[in-house]
């Protein structure tokens, strides 16, 4: 009464083709290769051509540049790899600021070594402060570091040590030529960027970031492979609010000073998340795309006035909606320039797409 | 017309064939029992038969009507009803409200509060209580009015015995023997077989997505069912 | 007595960011989105109020306009930019992140354009008296428009939870809250539910934000605070209770006018710093909802 309508299916036939060969692993390709390539030529003509070639408002406005890329760089380490949105980097970006002025001028640091400190204590200011906003999660950890920048802001602003409302200038460059000034922050700034963009290279492309990877893709499953979730978190957390203090520092320095409502203000956030949203959040080379379009864009829609904030508002939310991946993901697809994947190659593997693959 | 007709459904999950051009039919009154072992495909053949997860390729005809590329939120306004695998309650709502919920396409029929209460008694007396704190049977129970209350002409079962004890399955399966005889048309997924073959008219068994027996539930000898559902073929002799 | 009378002060203006936090609570808590334009949207509803009233509408009438506006506006917006936003969370990893990035944009976007068209100047709608006149109770003057404030959010936070516990659709609200897929699986369209979700936080916000238009001078630049303290106020309360969030408004009124009856410009610093103290010694807030299975 009953009759087998298909039979089972049958084994696959043994695979010919596996031999003896092992697969090689490879970090980087040919591509990346050439892209680095290109990159460091850009550097270097960016550190001995352009400083003779443009005028010295240009060089401030390149710091500036560098100044967003950092900027950028760290907030994609939060949220593209750490997954953690957060709405509140603002508050390292003046603890840098103030830091680098009470360094340079109060402790008479060399300036080099006054930006360097003001990284420190941002990144010692931040890890107390993550066991504090750690206790919120998703949207709510974004608000609450907004708090906390706020906080920042309103604390500073009691201290008549600190400027209070008025701010602080920069008095330690007092009796250096404007050239040699201008020259200077601009090498450092340079010099920070590469190494910033440098580190969160080797950082990701490290046992360090692939951990950091799975968290972010995963973090249940990531912990039950024995990742830290939380310290890798944490250390996220630090390093991201570490290079907002950098660069909140070079931009002290660059302005010669710094006021909390400019320092501390939330359109610092605003310019990292439309530089990493837009560029291509999760890449390396996503906020450097990124950067260069709203300094760009900064310069050439500056006659709107205001207007220019609500088209990268409404940008950005495109963006999101429809070019999730940012314009690296859109122009340049999966090719890596800082390279951190890995390739497997070699006889035995299996193309995607090939296999035959049915539920058993 | 059959109140259930699929054909040559084809259901991925990216690369992934989970169900492989299966056809099968549900007559009006008729009781279904699909079974298979874990990863069959018969729990994606229900979503695709509920909506919830759509087709690739092949058609879904509700009395004729087709509703193949209707989501699942449409389909019970038609008449298509899954009590899902896993139960899935709403914890925050009570038992009653959890009910009232299938209540939410209103369509006219035998089933309303009291006859789930009839049905199951047991749930009258704890109607208050949130659906987080019911012990799995009680929540199986829950689900299953929930999906009769849309009056359905086509109910689906998905793995009811699914971590519950062979007592309380029993139990579950006496009522849902009390709901098929008042006429409801239902399509049971298993992995029990004992248990699908007391409710069932027709048995299919599906393995690696495809169908691989089709029988009546009369004197369907239990073997043949297992071989087929293990994917075992004896040689003659 | 002073102190007596910040803390009544504190405990009336609890009920304005009760009223804002209302629609913050609402929203997260059937879908998880936290809305980053919720201040200046608030803001926007007072201006929209200030240009029906100059078009010579009585407050009240334009109150009654600008609510159903905005709750339409508050469906198309959810339907328009957060379900797609939602949808694209459920691919990558950091596509969660979309609909906190999606309400970012607008709220930057929306800032700005208002400030483009109404100028940074503040701003503050016409209360023909109401908002300057005091009851006298004890030794106490107490506001009349923040003691109407304070009614009003507790009309509405009970309103909202009424309509969530006794109407059919508050019902599917919150079974999507609990499980999207199964209520699909009931008929419900989730993405519909989501919409009138936002309709009524947007209600509730638009409601909210002509009380402060009415009690302060606004600017495009104010929806930061409003922002800031519609969450502190909920985040305080406990996630997921409405009645949370009423008391939790009240903690922080109470705390900013305490904080500046000690000194006159840290009444918004000491807010903030309650609220970060609670956050250290009670994360779950002060009435703390257990988290459902």
């Amino acid at each position: 009464m009953s009759r087998p309508v298909a039979d089972p299916p049958a084994d696959p036939p043994a695979d010919p083709s596996a031999g003896a060969s092992v697969p090689a692993v490879t970090r980087g390709t040919r591509g990346s290769l050439v892209g680095g390539g290109v990159l460091l030529l850009v550097v270097v003509l960016l550190a001995v051509v352009v400083p003779y070639v443009v005028t010295l408002g240009a060089l401030s406005s390149l710091v500036m540049l560098f100044a967003l890329v950092i900027l950028g760089t760290t907030w994609n380490l939060l949220a593209g790899y750490g997954g953690m949105v957060s709405v509140g980097q603002q508050a390292y970006v003046g603890v840098g600021g103030y830091a680098l002025i009470q360094l340079a001028d109060a402790v008479g640091a060399p300036p080099w070594a006054a930006v360097l400190a003001a990284g420190v204590v941002g990144a010692a200011v931040a890890l107390p402060t993550s066991y504090l906003v750690f206790r919120l999660a998703g949207g709510y950890f974004a608000i609450g570091t907004w708090v906390v920048a706020e906080v920042f802001r309103l604390v500073t602003m009691q201290f008549d040590g600190l400027g209070g409302g008025s701010g602080l200038s920069l008095t330690a460059f007092r009796g250096t030529d404007r050239v040699d000034r201008v020259a200077f922050v601009y090498w450092l700034a340079l010099t920070l960027m590469v190494a910033v963009v440098l580190g969160t290279y080797l950082l990701m492309r490290s046992r360090v970031g692939l951990g950091l990877t799975a968290i972010r893709d995963d973090r249940v499953a990531a912990s039950s492979l024995g990742v830290a979730v939380d310290r890798g978190r944490r250390l996220v957390y630090v390093a991201g609010s570490a290079g907002a203090a950098l660069a909140g520092a070079l931009v002290a320095l660059s302005t010669l000073g710094v006021t909390p409502g400019s320092i501390y203000s939330v359109n610092w956030t605003a310019a990292m998340i439309f530089i990493v949203v837009v560029g291509g959040i999760g890449t390396i080379e996503g906020p450097l795309v990124g950067a260069v379009l709203y300094w760009v864009l900064q310069q050439a829609l500056a006659p709107l006035g205001t207007w220019y904030l609500v088209v990268l508002g409404v940008i950005a939310v495109a963006v999101v909606l429809l070019a999730p991946r940012g314009l690296w993901g859109l122009v340049a697809g999966s090719y890596q320039l800082f390279p951190t994947t890995y390739r497997v190659s070699g006889a035995g593997h299996r193309r995607r797409g090939e296999a035959d693959v049915t539920a058993t | 017309m059959n109140a259930l007709e699929a054909t040559d459904l084809t259901v991925r999950y990216g690369d992934l064939t989970a169900v492989d051009r299966v056809t099968l039919t549900l007559a009006e009154g008729e009781t279904l029992a699909v079974l298979g072992a874990n990863g069959a495909g018969k729990s994606t053949l229900l979503a695709a038969l509920a909506g919830t997860h759509l087709p690739v390729s092949g058609s879904v005809l509700l009395d004729g009507e087709p509703v193949g590329r209707l989501p699942a939120h449409r389909r019970v306004r038609r008449g298509i009803a899954l009590v899902p695998e896993g139960r899935r309650l709403f914890g925050s709502l009570t038992v009653e409200e959890n009910l009232l919920m299938g209540r939410y396409p209103r369509r006219a029929g035998q089933w309303d509060l009291g006859a789930v209460y009839d049905m199951f008694p047991q749930l009258a007396d704890m109607k208050d209580r949130r659906g987080s704190v019911l012990s799995g049977g009680q929540q199986q129970a829950v689900a299953i009015g929930r999906a009769l209350l849309a009056n359905p002409r086509v109910l689906l079962l998905d793995e009811v015995s699914l971590g519950l004890a062979p007592t309380v399955v029993a139990q579950l399966y006496d009522a849902v023997r009390r709901i098929t005889a008042s006429g409801t048309t239902a399509l049971v997924v298993e992995q029990d077989l004992d248990q699908a073959l007391r409710v069932a008219d027709r048995v299919q068994c599906l393995l690696g997505g495809r169908t691989v027996l089709e029988s009546p539930a009369a004197g369907l000898d239990r073997d043949t069912v297992a071989d087929a559902y293990f994917g075992i073929t004896r040689r003659a002799g | 007595m002073d102190w007596l009378n910040a803390g009544v002060q504190g405990v009336l203006l609890g009920g304005q960011y009760a009223l804002l936090a209302c629609g913050l609570s609402l929203i997260f808590g059937v879908m998880r989105i936290v809305n980053l334009a919720h201040g200046v949207l608030a803001v926007l509803a007072a201006y929209l109020s200030l240009v029906l009233v100059q078009q010579g509408l009585p407050l009240w009438l334009a109150t009654v306009v600008v609510v159903p506006v905005f709750a339409a506006l508050g469906y198309a917006l959810q339907r328009g930019l957060f379900n797609p936003a939602l949808a694209r969370a459920r691919g990558r990893a950091s596509g969660e992140l979309a609909p906190l990035l999606v309400s970012f944009g607008v709220a930057v976007a929306l800032t700005n354009l208002l400030q483009e068209v109404f100028s940074a100047d503040t701003r503050t709608l016409p209360t023909g008296g109401l908002a300057s006149a005091g009851l006298a109770v004890g030794g106490l003057s107490v506001g009349v428009l923040p003691l109407i404030t304070l009614v009003v959010a507790a009309a509405v936070i009970a309103g909202v939870q009424l309509y969530l516990a006794r109407t059919s659709t508050g019902r599917a609200m919150r079974a999507v809250a609990d499980d999207a897929g199964a209520a699909a699986m009931t008929g419900v369209d989730p993405r519909h539910m989501y919409g009138v979700a936002t309709a009524l936080g947007f209600a509730t916000l638009a409601l909210a934000g002509v009380f402060v238009g009415m009690s302060t001078q606004f600017s495009p630049g104010s929806g930061d605070l409003v922002l800031l303290f519609a969450f502190e106020a909920v985040i305080i309360g406990g996630l997921g209770s409405l009645w949370g969030t009423l008391l939790g408004g009240i903690v922080l009124g109470v705390a900013q006018t305490v904080g500046a009856q000690i000194d006159p410009q840290s009444g918004v610093l000491a807010g903030h710093l309650v609220f970060l103290a609670v956050l250290l010694i009670r994360p779950g807030g002060l009435m703390p909802r257990s988290v459902q299975a």
